[in-house]
């Protein structure tokens, strides 16, 4: 019981992390970036090339990789996406594309293999309510409080976030108030990017990075950001608990078969009953007639 | 049953189809307008007869996927964007996979039955959701696809991950690709005359506004629900089809490209005018195949070409060659 409890707390922060990147762009630009599984994934290779084959200490890595990934996600923006903002299906086609680009590419270069994985910050483990789990595991946790906090901070209280809240409240009223929105959307696409990166950081210790892997991530961040109400960041971490703690629940005691399902009905549920999640702006008008 | 009438304007009316007033006066003229429809009708009956035999079952896949675009269009023009062909695809094979397997059905059978069925199946699960707009109902119809795939890995039933096989195949290729092509034109040429008509105009004006069709009286849910049996049988047909042309049915049938391949056409070929998608599905899917010589980097060049077609051209490759069509000038002499 109590491993069921800690590996679902976890498992939940896992995903909140996978998902606050995918997130943040969405609620911020309305960029549904699809290409977010592959930047995840991009992000992991990278730090791997810069330690193995540069042989540059991880932690330098580790902010080169996230640094570049965040000027990578304004220039996707910048080069692309201005161009057919607002037409929400070229948006998603393009996006997407660009992450089959990315994720073939990598797979034509031979990133396959199990020597594909990062270290992880701390070796060893920790024995918490009769279950042992490894130091990385609750080092996720801890980034995801912290990169929670950071958000907060940075939505609330620095120019560029107030900007950001700026042009999702109300894009008009921003640009007469001297806020550049396609500027500020690419900012935003640039720091969702920069954010996966930093969860791919963080996660992919548990296991080795796969070109596949991306595809999955894709499809984790969207559910919880649908379950949580797109945009949100309270929702997200909401949705996360939610999902995190049911798919823990049915490996235990169900099989690990069900796991997928079970997210899939949660998202079911939730968009037949209450389309906008759990926790996002009601907007009855546009959800259903 | 009383007959009702309504008052029209002629010019409106035919403004209001076809965008244009065409008084022919001359076999030129006629000519003018046949040109660009016969064509692709002529062309691709004439090609698909001299092709080798790769490229026949490349023509099969390309149809389908093209009536899958069409479909997909049709859907949107009715107000619900749609993210998961591959269900109403899957519904139709695994129908026709079922009653061809477990009751001995023959193809003949088999085909239409699955129409019907996969297309009332597909209607009964999405009626809970018929509500929601926009990008709500896509995400719905994105999940359901994918949920049934891992259910039919959970529970094994129907054949579970290894699929029904050793179905009854066609006689032979020649009535594969006639059948293929007739549907293909059929339900192209027939949703064209269906949106024009009276009746087709109510579904338009439900994707224009849907409260105002409300506030006229109309029921809109019998609508849609309507709009999706007609886009969903388009696509179960396929999907018996293709059941029936590779002898199998399997979770293959829910994958993603039968989703994501429509809208991809229609996004390259132009939305909103059946003719886009079209056109769209048969540059992309002879292309991917054509890719196949540069192997693994395939993806990448399909993915490239995909991102550069939405930059450059977002309006589409249909609507942009029609607008270089209309505006076609010729020099007359001034009298």
């Amino acid at each position: 019981m109590g491993a069921t409890l800690i590996y679902g707390l976890i498992n939940s922060a896992v995903l909140a992390l996978m998902a606050l990147g995918f997130n943040l762009t969405f609620g911020i630009s309305g960029v549904a970036n699809f290409a977010y599984g592959a930047i995840y994934i991009v992000a992991g290779f990278i730090t791997w090339s810069l330690i193995n084959a540069l042989h540059i200490p991880f932690i330098f890595s580790a902010v080169i990789t996230v640094i570049a990934v965040g000027i990578a996600g304004v220039y996707l923006y910048r080069i692309i996406l201005t161009r057919i903002r607002g037409l929400v299906i070229s948006e998603v086609i393009a996006t997407f594309a660009v992450s089959l680009v990315i994720l073939e590419l990598l797979r034509y270069f031979g990133f396959i293999g199990f020597k594909y994985s990062l270290p992880p910050f701390i070796k060893g483990s920790v024995e918490i309510m009769d279950a042992f789990v490894d130091a990385q595991r609750l080092i996720i946790i801890g980034f995801g409080i912290v990169v929670l906090f950071a958000l907060y901070v940075f939505t609330h209280y620095t120019r560029m976030g107030r900007a950001f809240r700026g042009i999702a409240q109300e894009e008009h009223t921003s640009l007469s108030l001297g806020i550049n929105p396609d500027r500020i959307a690419g900012w935003s696409m640039g720091i969702g990017s920069a954010l996966g990166a930093l969860a791919a950081i963080v996660i992919l210790p548990l296991g080795t990075i796969t070109v596949d892997g991306g595809y999955d991530v894709l499809i984790s961040a969207l559910s919880v950001c649908i379950v949580g109400g797109l945009g949100s960041t309270f929702g997200v971490i909401i949705a996360s608990l939610i999902i995190g703690f049911a798919q823990q629940l049915t490996a235990t005691y169900l099989s690990s078969h069900w796991t997928m399902i079970v997210s899939l009905v949660a998202l079911l549920i939730i968009l037949a009953i209450k389309p906008s999640g759990l926790l996002g702006h009601q907007k009855e008008l546009e959800e259903r007639v | 049953m009383k007959e009702n009438y309504r008052k029209e304007r002629i010019d409106r009316g035919i403004k209001a189809r076809s965008d244009d007033i065409y008084a022919l006066t001359s076999y030129k003229e006629m000519w003018y307008l046949l040109f660009p429809r016969l064509v692709p009708i002529v062309g691709i009956a004439i090609i698909s007869f001299f092709l080798p035999i790769y490229w026949k079952k490349v023509m099969l896949s390309t149809c389908t996927f093209a009536m899958l675009a069409v479909s997909w269009d049709f859907l949107s023009s009715c107000g619900m964007l749609s993210l998961g062909q591959a269900l109403f695809f899957g519904m139709g094979s695994y129908t026709a996979g079922c009653l061809n397997h477990y009751l001995d059905l023959p193809v003949y059978v088999t085909i239409p039955l699955a129409t019907v069925i996969g297309g009332f199946l597909s209607t009964i699960i999405l009626l809970p959701v018929i509500r929601l707009r926009g990008i709500y109902f896509a995400m719905v119809t994105l999940i359901l696809p994918l949920m049934l795939m891992r259910l039919i890995e959970a529970t094994k039933i129907l054949g579970g991950t290894e699929g029904i096989t050793r179905l009854s195949p066609f006689p032979n290729v020649w009535v594969e690709i006639v059948l293929i092509l007739a549907a293909m034109w059929a339900a192209f040429f027939g949703l064209r005359r269906f949106i024009a008509s009276d009746y087709g105009l109510i579904f338009v004006s439900i994707r224009d506004n849907d409260r105002a069709v409300m506030a006229s009286g109309i029921n809109i849910y019998a609508f849609k629900a309507q709009a999706l049996f007609i886009g969903s049988s388009i696509c179960a047909f396929c999907g018996a089809f293709m059941t029936h042309a590779y002898q199998f049915t399997g979770m293959p049938v829910f994958a993603m490209d039968y989703s994501i391949l429509p809208i991809a056409a229609s996004a390259i070929g132009g939305i909103g005018s059946l003719a886009g998608p079209l056109l769209g599905a048969f540059i992309l899917v002879p292309l991917s195949e054509l890719l196949r010589e540069f192997g693994p980097l395939r993806i990448v060049f399909y993915g490239l070409i995909l991102v550069i077609c939405v930059v450059v051209l977002p309006e589409g490759i249909f609507h942009y060659l029609s607008r270089k069509y209309t505006e076609m000038e010729r020099w007359v002499k001034i009298e």
